[in-house]
């Protein structure tokens, strides 16, 4: 595999500006990402320039919009929205500390988890206590931050599966191969090409649990892609992946951005974080603490206390954080307070 | 020759009716199991439902065709309610809920209440159910004998070419439908969903829909499967009970789950070995052991056999070692 990735390839999928070479670290491979300059791009930004970064702040044409909605564990409460918008055609980053209940929401958002009250709407249709498939097909759809291959299905069926509206699916269709066969051809054309994006189309007959982890992370976004969605919702898409796929990776989720796409991540790498987002949104302990563009939400104090929890003034967005020294000194500060 | 006798009795076997049965009963398990990952564990009680339905429908009078549908929709009916309440919690619940309305459906069938159209524990005779299905023969009519090889059965009749020639064809008919089933997008969205229900439900899949559809299909595969095996026969509860599902199971994965051809071999395999070991210990024997030990010795290795099949060649004869392997998530 790595030799593969010295080539750039991914300047076909947006205007990006060709990395000369591999990078070593992530924070080289993000270096070598620039914002894109397309129109979507410049656009998003335009947009978001107006919106006032505070917690629960209107946008001009959100797509989601979550109300009041809360999810507790026993007497714990993994999540507490009180309100929420996501901003369409943007890409929205929510990041967090561990177990501050990103994922959680998701799963609230998507149909996997049902709250213990709230609502939220999806294109102006409410979405509480609809089945985790009609959201899906409603157009949202979600990968997993634990992956879910479908180990013994091969890459190309994995893909397959993931598309929307095959005849062949239905019980009696499926007997009579004529009435699928061209939609077949047509998803396999469309799931090579997607493949091809990530790298995976080596593999496509491989079984899938043969894959490693990032390799599955990738498949399992490349899936999601297979369906079509108005807006995906990726749950920690860079775990595990590689410094060079990383970056092709953030090109892809801003190339999808750039095609009409909303994108909703959930990150812990600040840098992606900063390099690829439109508006970022800060959960701690099930709430929403900040929000706003990447450059100033990363300087806010809330988040710098939800995640170091003292009063540094620290930018999150800082490499300097990446040096694990930095990291220790300002543990060690935090516990002679 | 003792053992050319021996010989020819296991012959039988690979083309016995029961045998065809069993196969049938297999290949309803392999939609479920292997295909969708769904634990069915009580086959037989789609089987003697079935039987029910067959034998109960032509004694009131119904037309053969008429009384195979009466026997499909009682299996497929069975799964609907059993589905209903199951599938939308986790796998091991079907398994309990299976195996339980199987038991309940022999206790009512042997009960009292429902002598009058059961018979009880004594079951159906042979010869109430059966003249339909054997009017239907194109095969001489009997006392007309024909031998094939060392196998010689009246043409037409209970135990004759024209049960085993109707019981394989039947089979036949499954396994091209399985086979249509299998290799399209639906076999596909099934294959997902024994993989990882939740991933296909973030694909906009409905999983519950097509567990269900896989659990009637498969209960009908079972239900005709009890028609069969009753053919040859009469209709006793007491002889569809657990160890029959367990037969099914052992020849499932004995073939090989998820494989197209798995539950035909291996209930073929089964029942002429099992047979080539109790008369071989009949004849070898004879003296040491009596008649029911040797049943009960039989029955003890098959146990031995499923542990063992599962433990060292868990993918069966068929299946794919390779596909396996990724079975540890
Ligand atoms: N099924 C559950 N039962 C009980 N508690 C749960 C459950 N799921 C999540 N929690 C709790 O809810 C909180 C939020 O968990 P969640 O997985 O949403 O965090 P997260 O923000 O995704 O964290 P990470 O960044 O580590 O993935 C955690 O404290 C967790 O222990
Ligand atoms: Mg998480």
């Amino acid at each position: 595999m790595p030799d593969e990735t010295t080539e750039n390839k991914v300047t076909e999928v947006s205007d990006v500006p060709e990395a000369t070479d591999v990078p070593e670290s992530t924070v080289e491979a993000l270096d070598a990402v620039e914002r894109s300059e397309t129109e979507a791009a410049k656009a998003a930004e335009h947009v978001l320039a107006a919106v006032e970064p505070t917690v629960g702040v209107s946008k001009p044409d959100p797509i989601l919009v979550v109300d009041d909605v809360q999810r507790r564990f026993g007497g714990m409460t993994a999540v507490d929205v009180q309100h929420l918008e996501v901003q369409r055609g943007v890409i929205t980053a929510l990041i967090g500390p561990n177990g501050a209940g990103k994922t959680t929401f998701f799963n609230l958002l998507t149909g996997f988890d049902k709250p213990n009250q709230g609502s939220w709407a999806f294109e102006g249709r409410p979405l509480g206590g609809v089945s985790a498939a009609k959201v899906a097909r409603n157009g949202m759809v979600r990968t997993f931050q634990l992956t879910k291959a479908l180990s013994r299905l091969t890459v190309l069926q994995n893909m397959l599966l993931a598309a929307m509206g095959n005849p062949g699916e239905n019980l009696f269709g499926s007997l009579v191969k004529p009435l699928w066969a061209g939609t077949e051809k047509k998803n396999t054309e469309k799931a090579l090409e997607i493949l091809a994006r990530f790298k995976l189309d080596a593999k496509k007959d491989d079984f899938a649990g043969s894959l490693s982890g990032g390799q599955r992370k990738l498949l399992e976004m490349a899936r999601a892609l297979m369906t079509d969605p108005t807006m995906i919702m990726l749950d920690e898409p860079m775990a595990g992946v590689n410094p060079a796929l990383v970056q092709s990776l953030l090109h892809h989720i801003q190339a999808l951005r750039d095609d009409g796409m909303t994108v909703l991540f959930v990150e812990h790498d600040m840098h992606a974080v900063r390099h690829i987002s439109d508006w970022v949104v800060v959960m701690a302990e099930g709430k929403i603490v900040a929000e706003g563009p990447p450059k100033s939400v990363m300087q806010d104090q809330a988040v710098v206390d939800a995640y170091l929890g003292a009063h540094h003034d620290t930018d999150l967005g800082d490499d300097s954080l990446l040096d694990p020294a930095v990291l220790a000194r300002l543990e060690a500060e935090e516990e002679k307070r | 020759m003792e053992l050319s006798r021996i010989l020819t009795q296991a012959l039988a076997e690979l083309i016995a009716p029961t045998t065809a049965a069993i196969a049938l009963a297999a290949i309803g398990l392999n939609l479920h199991f292997g295909f969708t990952g769904l634990l069915n564990m009580g086959q037989a009680g789609f089987m003697l439902l079935g039987a029910y339905g067959f034998g109960i429908a032509t004694i009131s009078g119904a037309p053969f065709w008429l009384a195979l549908l009466i026997s499909l929709a009682a299996g497929a009916l069975f799964a609907l309610i059993l589905g209903a309440p199951t599938l939308q919690l986790r796998g091991d619940y079907l398994a309990i809920v299976t195996i339980s309305a199987a038991e309940i459906i022999r206790m009512l069938g042997r009960a009292t209440v429902f002598q009058e159209y059961t018979g009880g524990a004594a079951g159906l005779t042979g010869g109430s159910f059966k003249s339909t299905f054997q009017e239907l023969s194109f095969l001489p009519a009997p006392p007309e004998r024909g031998a094939f090889g060392p196998l010689e059965y009246v043409f037409t009749g209970s135990d004759s070419w024209w049960t085993r020639l109707f019981a394989w064809a039947v089979v036949l008919i499954a396994v091209v439908f399985v086979w249509l089933l299998t290799r399209s997008p639906w076999g596909r969205v099934l294959k997902g969903i024994r993989e990882d229900e939740d991933a296909v439900r973030a694909l906009g899949k409905n999983v519950f829909s097509y567990k269900m559809q896989a659990l009637v299909l498969g209960g009908m595969c079972g239900s005709l499967a009890g028609m069969l095996y009753v053919l040859p026969r009469s209709v006793a509860p007491d002889a569809m009970g657990r160890s029959l599902t367990f037969f099914a199971w052992t020849v499932l994965l004995l073939g090989g789950a998820a494989t197209l051809f798995g539950p035909v071999l291996g209930s073929m395999l089964f029942y002429a070995v099992y047979m080539l070991l109790r008369a071989g210990m009949r004849e070898g024997l004879e003296g040491v052991v009596s008649a029911t030990m040797v049943e009960q010795i039989g029955g003890l290795l098959v146990g031995v056999t499923l542990m063992l099949l599962v433990i060292f060649r868990p993918q069966g004869i068929l299946g794919n070692k390779k596909e396996l392997a990724f079975d540890a998530r």
